[in-house]
């Protein structure tokens, strides 16, 4: 049974201060919906994303260099775009955001149909797997991509611009080998880890991958935000607007 | 609604004791056919968490207040109900959360209400015993190691407050029953599927009756879990993965060998 107080009450501070509901789908369709149409307004407009020896993730793989010259991003950007909108993350944030399915833990929907992940298109989400074995090749061209920025026409280098390329790469390898596909794919889809020699060994990759996925959110939206800031940077490089400070 | 009970219609706090700070819980009271809030003054003591309001109401203003609790210590998953808006268990829901607020409380709303605060939680049971129990591939006891069973203890650590299977809004708000098993269940038969030693394959059945794609993996199960487990990050992403293998992926089905176990 409750004794009632005996000294003047509540003692505790609240815990934080709760945001209202609707500011976190509101975030996500201001973020997600800003960068898709700065994406459209880049992919579309633009024929080249090189400055020099650096070039913008929008456009990496450079398939200009392959003879195609037909608005080069879009032969491209379709990797990484699917790869995103079928990831685990983004589809939370997605339904939560764009679909209001739900908009909020326990907020009330619209009464229609649901058919979660079950019916065409969504169902396609199953297919994520093979868009991070895209995204992984493309992880191989950024990394190349970094290596090139630091080699400039009179040998090594270091320019602002190849410091942003790399701490993009980076945020983007994060991203990438934080996947939930990635994960069961080392060791997540096995059901003991020490039956095998191979299994002991996946064990360990699957532990690693595991802690860089408890932060796959995190690392969804500060690599995007890292492709945002490398594209800008290299598009006002090439428009002229800015000039880019060689360090070494 | 029904006008503020106050504190002198009740017992007044023992003698001596200084003045608590009284709040006001508004608690649902009806059952399956009708029903509506009504307001109480409850005094309210340092650390005082939503079940001592409600167990203060039934021993001072109305003892026909009906709530299901065991343990009041967030172990045994009776208590839980809808509070403002949140499901929670009211044994672990401080009232100092909420200062200068009215306390809404009411049943969890996924499931029928019997009367008041106590919901018929029974289709869990019924989901529960569609699942293919554990079948070992040899009889205890053997032999297992600790990383092998680490990620089922996770699972074995829910108290079946059901208050995933009330946030979900397949459930919630779709009333999905008849279409999909529920966060509970996912993670019940995740902790199977993963144990080495199990031999059932409920792989086929969370693509069908299961209703594992009905879930569109927004997380809010594993919100509001009072025992933190990811449900939906160590569980049900897994599962979806499993069943992908299996449905999505020409590729591992051409390759696909005997179970590596
Ligand atoms: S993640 Fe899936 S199971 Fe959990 S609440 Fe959301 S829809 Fe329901
Ligand atoms: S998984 Fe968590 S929220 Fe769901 S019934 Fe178990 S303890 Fe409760
Ligand atoms: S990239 Fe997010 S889950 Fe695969
Ligand atoms: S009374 Fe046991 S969990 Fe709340």
């Amino acid at each position: 049974m409750a004794t009632p107080a005996t000294v003047p009450a509540p003692q505790r501070a609240p815990k934080g201060w709760k945001l209202p509901w609707w500011v976190e789908p509101t975030a996500t369709v201001v973020a997600l919906g800003s960068f898709g149409l700065y994406s459209i307004w880049e992919v579309f407009f633009h024929t080249t994303g090189r400055f020099g020896n650096y070039l913008s993730p929008f456009f990496s793989p450079d398939v200009t260099a392959w003879g195609i010259h037909v608005i080069p991003a879009v032969w491209v950007v379709w990797v990484p775009l699917l790869f995103r909108a079928s990831c685990y993350y983004y589809r939370k944030e997605y339904y939560r955001g764009f679909f209001a399915d739900p908009a909020a833990c326990a907020r009330p929907e619209r009464s229609r149909v649901y058919r979660g992940e079950t019916r065409f298109p969504l169902s396609l989400n199953n297919l994520h797997r093979f868009m991070l074995y895209l995204a992984i090749v493309v992880i191989l061209f950024l990394w190349d991509d970094t290596v090139r920025a630091f080699i400039f026409p009179n040998g090594f280098g270091v320019g602002l611009g190849s410091l942003i390329m790399l701490g993009n790469v980076i945020l983007l390898s994060y991203y990438t080998f934080s996947c939930h596909a990635f994960r069961h794919l080392v060791g997540g889809g096995l059901d003991c880890f020490t039956c095998r020699a191979r299994a002991v060994t996946r064990y360990g990759l699957w532990s690693r991958v595991s802690a860089w996925n408890s932060h796959h959110g995190q690392w969804a939206w500060i690599s995007m935000f890292g492709v945002w800031a490398t594209d800008v940077y290299i598009r006002l490089l090439i428009s002229g607007v800015l000039h880019d400070p060689r360090l070494i | 609604m029904a006008q503020p009970q106050t504190m002198d219609q009740a017992a007044a706090p023992e003698a001596g004791a200084q003045q608590a700070t009284d709040m006001t819980l508004s608690v649902f009271r009806g059952d399956a056919t009708a029903g509506e809030e009504r307001e109480y003054r409850v005094p309210v003591g340092p650390g005082m968490v939503v079940l001592d309001a409600v167990h203060w109401l039934q021993a001072n203003v109305d003892s026909t207040i009906a709530c299901r609790w065991n343990c009041k210590a967030a172990r045994c998953g009776s208590c839980s109900a809808d509070i403002n808006g949140h499901p929670g268990l009211m044994c672990k829901t401080r009232l100092d959360d909420f200062v200068g607020q009215v306390v809404h409380v009411r049943p969890m709303r996924t499931f029928p209400i019997i009367k008041d605060l106590v919901t018929d939680v029974s289709w869990n049971y019924k989901v529960a015993k569609q699942i293919q129990p554990f079948t070992p591939a040899q009889p205890a006891p053997f032999v297992m190691y600790q990383r092998d069973v680490d990620r089922g203890q996770e699972f074995r650590r829910c108290i079946e407050c059901f208050l995933c299977q009330n946030v979900c809004h397949v459930l919630r708000e779709h009333s999905g029953m008849d279409r999909y098993f529920g966060p509970r269940f996912m993670i019940k038969i995740a902790e199977l599927e993963m144990h080495p030693m199990d031999t059932a394959d409920r792989v086929d059945l969370l693509a069908g009756g299961g209703g594992l794609g009905f879930c569109n993996i927004t997380k809010c199960c594993q919100e509001v879990c009072p025992e933190h487990i990811h449900i939906t990050d160590n569980a049900i992403i897994p599962l979806k993965e499993r069943t992908a293998d299996r449905y999505w992926d020409p590729i591992r089905r051409l390759f696909r060998r005997r179970r590596t176990g």
